[in-house]
């Protein structure tokens, strides 16, 4: 297997007039050996479920649409390597990384992509709805800009039973444009609530290039409006990804307020599985695909640093596809809910307050 | 029994729920240092310091945050100001409170009151006089419940804060500084039951919010000229309580509803749908529906006057389905 060279990359903090004022070393700032191969397992599982349910999807063993996070998932590895359990997160559409990063089973997510009972929302979400509350994942959203206030309340939790649990939201590009995003980063900002805004960047709001859809140059910019910090990182970068991602978690567990992180990433395939993708040429993606993917680049990293032996990397794809064609059988046999299950779980039983 | 105020009764539901459960907090516009724009929150933040907050104008933030903070273990109480503003947090309602719990699968319980209120206010006009609950009609996932008097208000705000799952408390802005008697003891109006308001034998009148003291008003009225209504209160307008509507319509074999929302698509649609399905062979006239005409609230007192249900709509209503005036 070829692997690219990591890239240079720089980590800025920008204040108002885009002043460099801060940087992070591109090493690792506080992690184990198996925290380091911690990170490149995520990455693989999440890119093994990925390319699977894609395969799956193509074979029509899949109904529906499915986003897939191909090509971003140092993005989700790196923050979620920074939480704990009971730390929460909201995410987006395209949130399969996002789940299986903070500790969602493979295996009730593949049933719930089949439409299975022992899916995780007993077949009633699909693949833009699964949630995990049990590991604080508190739910894929199919409303683009659906989950920043969310995740405000989250950290109003947080804040208001005083614990140093923080809420992270992730999002897009495109959902960076929702008024949505006003009101939560103004609400956080002026509670300095623990919530880290992570936007994963990855060029395009469905076929809208950001170049075109967003005004500011760099979405992290935009964290000035608040009076809030924003970092810009190369999300495709895992090295760059945790060490930002733990030093703003702790400030954030520490009571300082929100914090904006734009990760810069790219979405190898398309918006969902068989976009036509006119809105892009195939050269580009092959460029980035050749250079610029993130497990690529962190396993070239880890072998020029000699913190893994390449048998180690081989059977960490061994143990993901295994992990994945398991969570397949799973979901194939598991059985459908039945017809009327259709009517369950609208509400909460009461016993006190209704007749 | 105390003489209280709508405003004074609510108020003392916070103060309970507040006192009885340390992770009910309230969340809204100029509701801590102002005490809420109808003072019906007045005094509330100095006893309970850090849970009464002020938030900016950002209603999507606000009933967004509220689901953040009940999924995680708090009771949120958010006010919207004016039920009109739900609009500009339609998502929040709709896409992400209403079916969090189903299109997850039941993992999550969502203990959340929206504070909406509502109503015609003379001079407010278009955006600041809306009943919208037939906006949320539709909606499945939501409870709606707006009481009729101070006694109502405190029974039905208490049940909310302690329902698992998300209610919109609609409280009429002219009934706030109206007064009525609450029991000094502590009692719940449970969600999903209407009462029976007044006892009659000639024409049903279902009713909810100002329109039930309207109908008592009308029934006086009529009650002169002989028709006896029977008045039912309805409380919880979704889910509503088809059984004492259905049990009087039965006898009466007359239907009229009141409700001051727009008539067309309003809650009384799907009222009026239920009841012919379950009392067809008992019903002797068509079921009527009384309320604001088809158009945006208007400003000017004459166009007001002529577009708001009164309580004479209500007496032709029922006139009308005893045959005792034409068309």
């Amino acid at each position: 297997m070829h692997w690219a060279r990591p890239h240079s990359s720089s980590i800025r903090k920008e204040c108002s007039m885009g002043v460099r004022i801060k940087e992070f070393p591109n090493v690792f700032l506080d992690l184990p050996p198996e925290g380091k191969k911690d990170l490149l397992r995520t990455m693989i599982r999440i890119r093994s479920f990925e390319t699977r349910v894609e395969e799956l999807f193509l074979a029509k063993r899949i109904p529906g649409f499915v986003h897939l996070y191909i090509g971003e998932e140092g993005v989700a590895a790196g923050i979620m390597s920074n939480l704990r359990k009971n730390d929460w997160i909201t995410s987006t559409h395209r949130g399969h990384g996002h789940a299986i990063a903070k500790g969602a089973q493979m295996n009730r997510m593949m049933a719930e992509l089949y439409g299975k009972r022992s899916g995780y929302c007993k077949g009633k979400g699909g693949s833009m709805h699964i949630a995990d509350f049990s590991v604080g994942m508190l739910g894929a959203n199919g409303v683009v800009g659906g989950g920043f206030s969310i995740a405000v309340g989250a950290g109003m939790t947080a804040w208001m039973k005083k614990t140093d649990q923080v809420a992270v939201c992730f999002f897009g590009d495109g959902a960076s444009n929702r008024g949505t995003f006003h009101e939560a980063l103004n609400m956080a900002a002026i509670w300095k609530l623990p919530v880290l805004f992570v936007n994963e960047n990855n060029q395009y709001a469905s076929t809208t290039p950001v170049s075109y859809g967003v005004s500011a140059s760099r979405i992290s910019d935009r964290a000035v409006g608040y009076g809030i910090d924003g970092y810009t990182v190369d999300g495709n970068n895992v090295v760059e990804v945790y060490n930002v991602a733990h030093t703003l978690i702790d400030r954030l567990r520490s009571g300082k307020g929100p914090i904006l992180l734009e990760c810069r990433t790219y979405r190898v395939k398309g918006h969902y599985v068989g976009d036509p993708e006119k809105y892009r040429t195939k050269e580009e993606v092959k460029k980035q695909v050749e250079e610029n993917d993130p497990i690529q680049r962190y396993t070239t990293y880890l072998l020029e640093q000699s913190f893994l032996k390449p048998e180690e990397i081989d059977a960490l794809w061994k143990e993901a596809k295994e992990e994945v064609e398991t969570a397949v059988r799973y979901a194939e046999e598991e059985p459908y809910p039945a017809p009327e299950e259709a009517l369950e779980d609208l509400f909460s039983p009461e016993q006190e307050v209704w007749v | 029994m105390s003489m209280l105020s709508f405003s004074e009764a609510t108020l003392q539901a916070m103060i309970e729920e507040m006192e009885r459960d340390p992770t009910v907090f309230v969340m809204g516009e100029d509701i801590a240092r102002q005490g809420g724009i109808f003072g019906q929150f007045k005094g509330l933040p100095d006893r309970f310091p850090g849970r009464v907050l002020d938030t900016p104008i950002s209603e999507t933030a606000i009933l967004g945050s509220a689901l953040g903070a009940a999924l995680t273990g708090l009771r949120p109480v958010a006010d919207m100001h004016f039920a009109d503003f739900i609009s500009v947090a339609y998502d929040e309602l709709v896409n992400q409170i209403a079916k969090n719990r189903y299109m997850f699968g039941g993992q999550a319980n969502i203990p959340l009151v929206v504070r909406a209120p509502d109503g015609i206010v003379p001079g407010a006009a278009a955006q600041h006089s809306q009943s919208v609950e037939g906006w949320l009609m539709n909606i499945p996932g939501l409870i709606m419940v707006s009481p009729s008097s101070p006694a109502t208000a405190k029974g039905l705000l208490k049940s909310a804060i302690r329902s698992n799952n998300p209610v919109i408390y609609f409280e009429h802005k002219v009934l706030y500084p109206q007064k009525g008697e609450v029991p000094d003891t502590e009692f719940l109006t449970p969600i999903g039951k209407a009462e029976v308001r007044r006892a009659g034998k000639d024409v049903t009148i279902v009713a909810y919010s100002i329109m039930v003291q309207k109908a008592l008003e009308a029934a006086g009225n009529l009650s002169k000229e002989g028709i006896e209504a029977e008045i039912i209160d309805l409380l919880t307008i979704k889910p509503f309580d088809m059984e004492t509507i259905v049990t009087s319509t039965r006898k009466t074999h007359r239907c009229v509803i009141a409700h001051e929302g727009v008539v067309h698509g309003g809650a009384g649609a799907e009222i009026a749908a239920q009841v012919q399905q379950e009392a067809f062979y008992y019903l002797d006239a068509p079921i009527l529906r009384v309320g604001t005409k088809n158009v945006p609230i208007p400003f000017s007192p004459p166009l007001l006057d002529f577009v708001a249900p009164k309580v004479s709509d209500i007496e032709q209503a029922v006139k009308q389905v005893l045959y005792r005036e034409g068309r």
